[in-house]
């Protein structure tokens, strides 16, 4: 007698012995809300990046060698460029659906980080880091900055021009660092700016192997971590504590919902990839080191880089003569590694600040937690305005509001406004708090009220 | 006053009966759509009411993203590459996967049961970290010189990981800023321009700015580009020796800014002549600023050095070369580099 759904069960846990494991893992609990997502899109988004990618490997060449362009695209006939410029110009402009995957790979980046980037602020604002998720939270903040690298290494692998200015900054902050800056610089470019033609080939491999296995390594043991603790919770009831969690089980509920998610960031990923241009590098042209371009900007997530190089006060740090600290230093290195050490180190500044060293497993509502609270949104909002002023060039256009007086503006500004919101933030979430203390008796006493009315009544019927 | 105190407390009751309105809102039954009622005997999962609607419904919306995805797959075949509406196949494909989505949002909405259940979270296992912990020790019972072994382990590790990184040195000249330091300049060599023919000193105009190359240098080495402007020579405030260095008011500058490497492709000459008087070179990435007149000394920005200067040189024939090096390190600044020229 053969059984469709228990014979393959059979099959898999006769060689596997698994099946106590995949009893265990459909019935991994979900719990329901909105919020828990972000990180599930960047998953998806991650999963579209390597099909899109691999696609985009089979044509794309990582050669700086010359050759000149006899394509389709009349204004750049007849121009010297890389090889690895014309094979994207190729891709986009040539092969067919070439374009649509380019521009899908390139919006599957942006969302990728951007998702990643909303998840931290979901986990930091819920306090979903605290013990037993620390690990968990250290492994996601280097999954984002290494997404930062990844994402930049691929658009400088095009040699257009707006790529190659890109690389010229990073090159510029590499030099910057001490001691090691200048021999480091001219130890992995091979030479100076713009360096070997090698350089282009070992971008490549890390950008198309070694950071995507670094990633791919990271979200496992993300996931993994998340699963060995199971998710948090919001407290919506009694029954959710730090001891018991209540959800939908992966099978049979959860599934279909998160295979909708994932075809839904994969349609809104080709959809962008389809009506909306990015990056039309076509009209960049090649990039050659003497050119340059004004109202460059980079990629987003790369804007609060650009915001603090250009922030920053000029000086370089100089002994006699001699360059010790140069300039962009602070902007491009310094700026970055400290919001990474803030935030790596926030779960445990936490505890010692509180001397909360108990497990938490119910996630706090924003307001119940004043200080971290007010703290993420002022931080937050300093790296967001320093982010702003990335694009204080393009604000000038809009607004017609100088460049200079922009930068006084907020140089100020990125101080005064995130310590007025801290301050602001703070009173808000006790005043919450104590609103919703209020509401709580009102409640409970609405509630006796209607219990009494009820005793009243029926002590009352018998009489009638 | 009066009229002041009329409008806070409108506005007081009118957020009042606002609040109140979305309090009584507020609490809504958690969970509504789970299935509460516990399996029946003999089943895992509780049984749910059959929605045959439901399913007519999921067929048809795969039976429409089967037809968008066959529509990709046509407009792939029909056009030609350079006639290939992106729009189209975005639609196409991107429209495949909404209706399979939304199938399966139906799917999980109206052909799934939805169960909520309650689980422990894991809990710690005193016992077994005191298991593992005595296992480690124990382990060890024979090892008296611990520390030895330890020192001469790590020793062996560190040596076999260094002795692994050392190829990696190959990448490039080890702990070597020389490359950082030659410039293709020497004197009596030509400036060129873009297409390699040598510049006549009488071709350089005022009020504008050109692009320049070594002659015989390629044009990607960042040490041989320039920028040349003229300015009067009655304007120029160059630094003590470098009298000689601009014949005629022609000034060559390298072409990287020092800040972080981009080209100085901005000079704010005529234009903003209100605002800022004085001609200035300019970087387009962070817009660092350089005074032409005063060597490239930095006016505003983020740049920590001027420009390097080029001396120059008219030949006998009129054109522009080189009379020497630059006055300073080429490109963005290193460790050690130094901030003026000695």
């Amino acid at each position: 007698m053969s059984d469709r759904v228990k014979d393959p069960v059979r099959f898999i846990d006769e060689r596997t012995a698994a099946a106590p494991l995949l009893k265990k893992s459909l019935r991994y609990l979900f719990p329901d809300h909105w919020s828990f997502l972000l990180g599930e899109i960047a998953l998806y988004a991650f999963v579209m990046l390597i099909l899109t990618g691999v696609y985009l490997a089979l044509f794309f060449d990582p050669s700086l060698a010359k050759t000149v362009y006899h394509g389709p695209y009349a204004p750049l006939h007849g121009q010297e460029m890389s090889e690895a410029y014309r094979s994207v110009v190729e891709i986009s402009l040539t092969y067919k659906a070439g374009l649509l995957i380019r521009q899908t790979h390139h919006w599957a980046a942006d969302v990728f980080i951007a998702s990643i980037a909303l998840h931290l602020m979901r986990v930091f604002f819920t306090g979903a880091f605290r013990k037993p998720r620390e690990l968990t939270w250290l492994v996601g903040l280097t999954l984002l900055f290494v997404s930062l690298l990844e994402g930049y290494l691929g658009y400088s692998l095009v040699d257009d021009l707006l790529s190659g200015i890109g690389l010229a900054i990073g090159y510029g902050v590499l030099l910057s660092i001490p001691i090691v800056g200048g021999p480091l610089g001219v130890l992995l470019f091979g030479s100076a700016f713009p360096g070997k033609h090698l350089f282009e080939s070992r971008m490549y491999i890390a950008h198309v192997f070694l950071i995507p296995a670094l990633l791919a390594t990271l979200i496992v043991i993300h996931l993994a971590l998340v699963t060995a603790r199971h998710h948090t919770q919001f407290r919506r009831d009694k029954r959710h504590t730090d001891k018991r969690i209540v959800g939908i089980p992966a099978f049979p509920a959860q599934a279909p919902r998160s295979l909708a998610l994932m075809l839904i960031v994969a349609a809104v990923l080709f959809l962008l990839g389809g009506l909306v241009q990015i990056n039309p590098i076509w009209q960049w042209g090649p990039f050659e080191p003497w050119l340059a371009t004004n109202g460059a900007q980079p990629d987003w997530y790369l804007g609060w880089l650009i915001g603090a190089l250009r922030l920053i006060p000029s000086f370089d740090v100089v002994i006699g003569h001699q360059t010790i600290v140069p300039n962009p230093f602070w902007g491009g290195a310094a700026f970055p590694l400290f919001v990474l050490a803030v935030l790596a180190a926030f779960p445990w500044v936490e505890r010692v600040l509180t001397r909360d060293r108990a497990t938490h497993n119910v996630l706090d509502r924003p307001r119940e937690a004043p200080r971290r609270t007010a703290f993420g949104l002022a931080f937050l909002t300093w790296v967001f305005l320093i982010f702003a002023f990335g694009s204080a060039d393009r604000l000038y256009v809009l607004f017609g509001v100088s460049y200079e007086t922009l930068l006084t503006v907020f140089r100020i500004a990125i101080w005064v406004v995130p310590a007025l919101l801290y301050l602001a933030v703070r009173r808000l979430c006790t005043e919450l708090q104590r609103s919703d203390r209020l509401e709580h008796g009102r409640h409970n006493a609405e509630r006796e009220a209607a219990e009494e009315e009820a005793t009243m009544t029926a002590r009352r019927q018998p009489v009638i | 006053m009066k009229v002041k105190r009329w409008l806070i407390a409108l506005g007081t009751l009118a957020y009042g009966r606002l609040r109140r309105k979305r309090i009584e809102r507020q609490p809504e039954p958690p969970g509504r759509e789970y299935v509460s009622e516990p399996p029946a005997p003999g089943h895992v999962v509780p049984q749910g009411k059959p929605s045959p609607f439901a399913e007519y419904l999921v067929a048809l919306l795969l039976l429409v993203a089967a037809i968008f995805a066959a529509g990709f797959i046509v407009t792939y075949a029909v056009y030609s590459p350079q006639e290939m509406p992106n729009q189209l196949l975005g639609v196409c494909i991107g429209g495949a996967l909404v209706f399979l989505a939304v199938a399966l949002a139906v799917v999980a909405h109206r052909l799934v049961v939805t169960e909520e259940l309650e689980d422990d979270y894991p809990e710690e296992h005193p016992q077994e970290q005191e298991q593992i912990a005595q296992l480690v020790r124990d382990s060890g019972s024979r090892i008296t010189r611990r520390k030895l072994l330890i020192g001469a382990a790590g020793t062996a590790g560190g040596a076999l990981a260094l002795a692994g990184l050392t190829p990696v040195l190959s990448l490039g000249p080890l702990w070597d800023t020389k490359a950082l330091e030659t410039t293709p300049w020497r004197r009596g060599r030509r400036l060129v321009d873009v297409d390699g023919r040598p510049m006549l000193a009488a071709d350089i105009e005022e009020e504008t700015f050109y692009a320049a190359f070594a002659q015989g240098a390629p044009t990607e080495e960042i040490a041989a580009l320039l920028v040349v402007v003229r300015l009067a020579p009655g304007q120029l405030r160059l630094p003590a020796g470098r009298g000689s260095w601009a014949p005629q008011g022609i000034l060559a500058y390298s072409r990287i800014c020092t800040h972080a490497g981009c080209a100085i492709e901005l000079y704010r000459k005529p234009k903003f002549a209100v605002t800022e008087p004085r001609p200035a070179l300019v970087c387009p990435c962070h817009y660092s600023t350089f005074d032409p007149a005063r060597g490239a000394a930095v006016l505003y920005g983020p740049a920590g050095r001027p420009l390097p200067q080029l001396p120059l040189m008219i030949d006998s024939e009129g054109h522009l070369a080189a009379a020497g090096d630059f006055s300073g390190r080429v490109g963005p600044a290193w460790w050690g580099v130094r901030a003026r020229p000695s």
